[in-house]
């Protein structure tokens, strides 16, 4: 099997398991217990706060623990949303391609009376810090923009973005899920408020993450019951979980440098092979660019089809047409690209991680183009494009 | 449980009557490249037979394996049969279809009336348009 779909979720690793597994053997008591057992859990779970904040460049206390990043999305938006309202400030400024955990949560919010602004996100998929500067008002209450992009792996600038909003006095929050643990980041050089995170991207747990808050800027609870999380989070914690999010995060930053070279090396090679294919392009920017990311739209041909032949041939990747993405319209991020519908139903996203090999490459380079080639013989759309009846877009 | 059933994949693996007929007596094209499905069928029409049928598909799993069983159902049928072929037809041939994937048979089902229509058209029979509707009414995409 080969799988690159890495940016959906990622294998758990060797440490994270190893880790786990003693916790749940050795560590299995409550937290909030008073006796041995439980004192002993609580400080695992402490323990991995400090190390989760030391990889980000936080304190332990900016750290809390959340079910993952949606939770934690959520949260941190909901959080800056009360805290500007309670100042008379209701604009909330974001970007167009943001995960949906943002954009469901933003919309919830416009319903309850703030007013958000989607910057737009170019062809490449980015914002420049000069537009979030220019939509930046007296009652701006946040600005929330994702580091990196799940889906089309553009790297935005979040150091210059979040220069500008402590200049200006704005909340800044990021969802980091897609770069933690992949990309350097010290959200006290960035100047970033606050920053989602999820342990199954790198190689930790599922159902895990955190938000980071920097200190002084209150929470609102999304879940309400005992004490856990100083207030902020109730719910006993998933001790196991935690433990593992925070082995797998410092292996993950221990390696970083060379895992990037490497799994970058592995893309590039995909982005030039694939790039042979005629009517194909690159989604994303092609400079700012997560380094496993991998995506391409292919024209007169249909994701689904394509993953579906993929999968026969033993490689799991991903897409953003309508018919994998649950609805009947493709991926908001590839039509925020400008995109149109009938190109962006034809993408395909590879998500590569540091066990991918070059073979893995050879296999992909050698198995796509064949898939395209022969769905694009069944498709009436190619063939009118190829005799001139309909124009190509790409 | 798998998103499709054996008989899908089997039809989207190794899709049937896959094609063009260039002297076809009837051409049926339906859905449209915003949706992300188009199904194209071309007919072969003689002593009031579907005599011969290919298709060909832009779309998803569904849309293929159902563009290659609704082939399979009409083919070697009288006109009449292949007429009043539906889509629920077609979804049980292939052993049911996910919901949000209904429409795909729908569109098989469109496919072959229009081709039907336009032999229709060709060769100078009277019909009832009113009768023919569902085969222009692609305005926008497909309703869950």
């Amino acid at each position: 099997m080969i799988y690159v779909d890495n940016a959906a979720t990622t294998k758990v690793s060797g440490a994270a398991m190893d880790a786990m597994q003693r916790c749940m053997e050795k560590n299995w008591g409550n937290p909030s217990s008073l006796y041995g057992l439980g004192q002993r859990a609580a400080e695992a779970v402490e323990d991995a706060r400090e190390r989760i904040a030391r990889c980000i460049g936080a304190s332990a206390r900016e750290i809390i623990f959340t079910s993952g990043g949606s939770e934690a999305d959520n949260q941190a938006i909901r959080s800056a949303a009360m805290l500007g309202a309670g100042k008379r400030k209701k604009h909330i400024i974001s970007t167009a391609f943001e995960h949906h955990a943002v954009l469901h949560t933003l919309k919830r919010l416009e319903d309850e009376g703030f007013e958000v602004e989607l910057l737009p996100v170019g062809a490449l998929g980015t914002v420049s810090a000069q537009q979030v500067a220019e939509a930046i008002r007296e009652d701006t209450a946040l600005v929330t923009v994702m580091y990196a992009n799940n889906e089309i792996g553009s790297v935005l600038p979040v150091s210059e973005i979040g220069a500008v909003c402590r200049e200006r006095k704005v909340v800044f929050h990021t969802d980091a899920v897609q770069a933690t643990g992949h990309i350097p980041i010290d959200v006290q050089a960035q100047n970033i408020d606050m920053l989602s995170l999820s342990a199954h991207k790198f190689h930790g747990p599922k159902g895990i993450g955190a938000l980071y808050v920097r200190q002084g800027i209150p929470l609102t609870s999304l879940i309400e019951g005992g004490a856990q999380e100083r207030g902020r989070r109730a719910g006993t914690e998933n001790v196991p979980a935690i433990v593992g999010m925070a082995a797998a995060l410092e292996e993950a930053c221990a390696h970083m440098e060379e895992n990037a070279v490497k799994v970058s090396a592995l893309r590039d090679r995909l982005t030039e092979g694939l790039s042979r294919i005629p009517h194909a392009a690159l989604n994303g920017d092609p400079v700012n660019r997560l380094p496993g990311n991998v995506s391409f739209c292919f024209e007169g041909i249909e994701g689904e089809s394509l993953l579906l032949l993929l999968d026969d041939r033993g490689i799991c990747a991903s897409s953003g047409s309508a018919c994998t993405s649950g609805s009947l319209d493709p991926s908001h991020v590839l039509l925020a690209v400008g995109r149109p519908h009938e190109v962006a139903h034809g993408s395909l996203r590879l998500s590569l991680c540091e066990e991918n090999t070059a073979s893995d490459v050879d296999a992909i380079l050698k198995a796509v183009p064949e898939i395209v080639d022969y769905l694009r013989n069944m498709s009436p759309l190619w063939k009118d494009k190829v005799c001139g009846k309909k124009k190509f877009v790409l | 449980m798998a998103l499709y059933s054996e008989k899908v994949m089997d039809h989207f693996r190794n899709p049937r009557n896959v094609g063009v007929i260039e002297d076809a007596d009837g051409v049926g094209e339906v859905g449209n490249a915003v949706c992300g499905d188009i199904m194209k069928i071309y007919l072969k029409i003689e002593n009031n037979t579907v005599s011969d049928v290919k298709f060909e598909t832009f779309g998803c799993g569904s849309a293929i394996a159902s563009s290659s069983m609704a082939t399979e159902l009409i083919k070697g049928k009288p006109l009449e049969q292949a007429l009043q072929l539906t889509n629920r037809a077609v979804t049980e041939a292939l052993d049911g279809l996910p919901a949000h994937k209904l429409h795909c048979s729908v569109l098989a089902q469109e496919a072959i009336r229009a081709a039907v229509k336009d032999y229709y058209d060709k060769c100078g029979i009277r019909y009832d348009p009113k009768d023919f509707a569902d085969c222009d009414s692609h305005e926008g995409c497909h309703g869950e």
